[in-house]
């Protein structure tokens, strides 16, 4: 066997045992819940009998055939939203676009911007640039998000003083404006704007911080005196020599991060009520609607793994040291 | 001894002098005497380092302010200022020179809740580090020194924890444990130790390929006095600057929690506040004064303990002092 192709497997199974792990250990969890499940599951809504019957059948069997029956399909759950009293894969499955649209935009527009800053700052460190832009990271990266978000609210959204309020103040569309048009798309990204800003300004300072170490390490390498004493100039040595190096973390940090990306997700929907996964996070979370937590919880952590395991083979594509 | 390592380091050489010249009429230093004045010069020396990274000092001394506001928090505001039922203002008002922050939606001053929610915060963050530190460290250091099933199974753990997305975690753990500030402590401690152990493993790892490990094995020492003893007490420096930074993300933590409703609803912190903020709808009446301090308390403070944390680092790990300047 090559040994790159002995190396993607060792990342996919390693990947496949996270997941059985996160697997046991979402039903295990959700069983330890003191109190009868019935009430837990149907939390704060009218239930017809039929259904509650149905619910206690399905409880009432073993716990180890309850198990097996969830690892074979983790997805089958029989068991409605309290909340919103429709099978919880329906509503994710609505509620998933929304995420990606936001989520999506706000990263690439961040590792753009946040590695720019980084490239810059760490090629003229110490220098007037990289104080400001690293001082500006560093608080960005301490700053929660949703409080950002909240500020921009009520600056740009609600206004304040002579300042009138320019952009929407939550939601994703004016409702009645059809989304497929012209002007529904232009509604869209008038809505986007603040929740974008948000979340791109949180993100771009740890891809900054991350590119600007990464290079800095990189700018002490020989290959990079030899570039130098070859003649080229500064602007090509940074372009073609030193970047693509430092470029692998950021890269990778950049999959990895998925986990983090999502916290964001959950707080700034919340603010902004953009009808995304975030929000059916937060909204599930409040029932508490223990049979949608569970739901959620199950396809993020899905998320963050195969994103880890798609970082790993992207790394060794690029970087054929750890292939070896 | 000197042959196999590259150089003997001061506590051998103690241990030699006191084991040769047990009862010299000489007033010689035990080793613990010399290895206690040459861990006061280190601190010493690790001191005058921080005090030259102005960053690092600027961190500290916002730092102090605030915990000082912490414990001074009840001197200041009475409890009853901050109690929804003796409230004296009207809801929701702009600041005044009787409330120079204003008012939250129930009337109470949003300057003593602030102070107040200073004290919460700060105790959560340092709590959830100490826990999440603790078992980062224990099981970092049994990952690192174990070799066979125990380390590979100790770090596959890790591995896995460390894929799990905190806020989702962190959330279905708070709902199963229910809402209060001891429960958000676990939480916090519990999905935050994987970053520490694995960091605690590498330098375990290294520290163990090291003589004076072998010499503590070939003496006899057993594999709790190697961890404890040996291994430890050099991984701890490194250890201690990621606490610093692990406040900061603590404390960032609580803040979320909070927010999201997951916190002690009896206990102001700066979380709660803005999950009250939020949920009265103080934003779409333009109430920034409520919304404003809470935050910029949250960041001064996270970015001070960042700031410390990276000055700290630097002095610990000096290779990297060359990246941060």
């Amino acid at each position: 066997m090559r040994p790159g192709t002995r190396y993607a497997l060792r990342s996919v199974a390693s990947g496949l045992g996270t997941l059985l792990f996160v697997v046991i250990f979402n039903f295990f969890l959700f069983r330890m819940l003191p109190g009868d499940p019935i009430g837990l599951y149907t939390r704060g809504r009218n239930v017809p009998p039929e259904q509650i019957e149905a619910l206690r059948a399905e409880l009432d069997r073993p716990l180890v055939e309850q198990f097996l029956g969830y690892l074979a399909n983790p997805f089958s759950s029989t068991i409605n939203s309290a909340r919103f009293n429709q099978p919880v894969w329906t509503l994710i499955g609505e509620r998933v676009g929304a995420t990606l649209l936001l989520v999506g935009t706000a990263i690439v527009l961040a590792s753009i911007v946040g590695t720019w800053l980084g490239i810059r700052s760490a090629w003229q460190r110490g220098q007037r640039f990289d104080n400001v832009s690293t001082g500006l990271t560093l608080t960005l990266y301490s700053m929660p998000e949703f409080w950002l978000g909240m500020i921009l609210l009520i600056v740009f959204g609600v206004g304040v003083g002579f300042l009138p309020g320019m952009f929407p103040i939550g939601g994703i569309i004016t409702p009645g404006v059809d989304p497929s048009s012209l002007a529904g798309i232009l509604d869209i990204a008038w809505h986007m704007v603040l929740p974008v800003t948000t979340l791109t300004a949180v993100y771009l300072a740890e891809y900054a911080l991350v590119m600007r170490a990464s290079l800095l390490d990189e700018m002490g390498q020989d290959y990079l005196v030899v570039a130098r004493a070859k003649g080229l100039m500064d602007k090509v040595v940074r372009r073609r020599h030193a970047v693509p190096n430092a470029m692998l973390p950021t890269i990778t940090l950049i999959f990895m991060n998925l986990g983090f990306v999502i916290s964001g997700a959950i707080t700034v929907e919340t603010v902004f009520s953009w009808p995304g996964l975030g929000l059916l996070s937060y909204d599930a979370l409040r029932g508490p609607d223990i049979a949608l937590l569970q739901a959620i919880f199950l396809l993020f952590s899905i998320g963050v793994i195969l994103a880890n395991v798609a970082a790993d083979l992207v790394y060794a594509v690029l970087d054929p040291r750890v292939r070896a | 001894m000197g042959l196999r390592g590259p150089m003997p380091g001061p506590e051998d050489a103690a241990d030699l002098v006191a084991v040769a010249e047990p009862a010299a009429p000489l007033v010689v230093p035990s080793s613990r005497q010399l290895a206690r004045a040459r861990r006061r010069a280190s601190r010493g020396r690790a001191w005058q380092q921080f005090r030259r990274s102005r960053p690092g000092m600027a961190g500290l001394v916002v730092l102090v302010t605030f915990a000082t506001l912490a414990v001074l928090a009840p001197v200041l505001f009475p409890p009853e200022t901050i109690s929804v039922v003796d409230a004296t203002g009207d809801p929701l008002s702009p600041p005044s020179p009787g409330f120079p922050l204003g008012t939250d939606e129930s009337g109470r001053s949003i300057l003593a809740l602030v102070v107040w929610g200073a004290r919460v915060s700060l105790v959560v963050g340092l709590a959830a580090t100490v826990v999440s530190m603790l078992i980062g460290t224990v099981i970092g250091v049994m990952a690192g020194h174990y070799r066979g099933w125990v380390g590979m199974g100790l770090n596959r753990f890790t591995d896995w924890f460390l894929v799990i997305p905190f806020l989702p975690l962190a959330i279905v753990l708070a709902t199963v444990l229910g809402a209060s500030l001891l429960n958000i402590i676990i939480v916090i401690g519990i999905t935050s130790w994987p970053g520490t152990a694995r960091l605690v493993r590498a330098q375990t790892l290294s520290v163990s390929a090291r003589p004076y490990l072998e010499r503590a094995r070939a003496l006899g020492g057993g594999d709790l006095h190697q961890m404890t003893r040996h291994v430890l007490p050099n991984v701890m420096p490194l250890v201690l600057a990621n606490t610093t930074l692990m406040v900061a993300l603590a404390i960032l933590s609580e803040t979320t929690l909070s927010f999201l409703g997951l916190g002690d609803p009896l206990a102001p912190s700066w979380g709660a506040l803005l999950d009250g903020a939020f949920t009265s709808g103080a934003m779409t009446v333009g109430a920034w004064w409520y919304v404003l301090p809470p935050g910029l308390c949250v960041v001064a403070v996270v970015l001070a303990f960042t700031l410390i944390g990276r000055a700290l680092e630097a002095i610990v790990d000096p290779q990297l002092s060359g990246q941060q300047r």
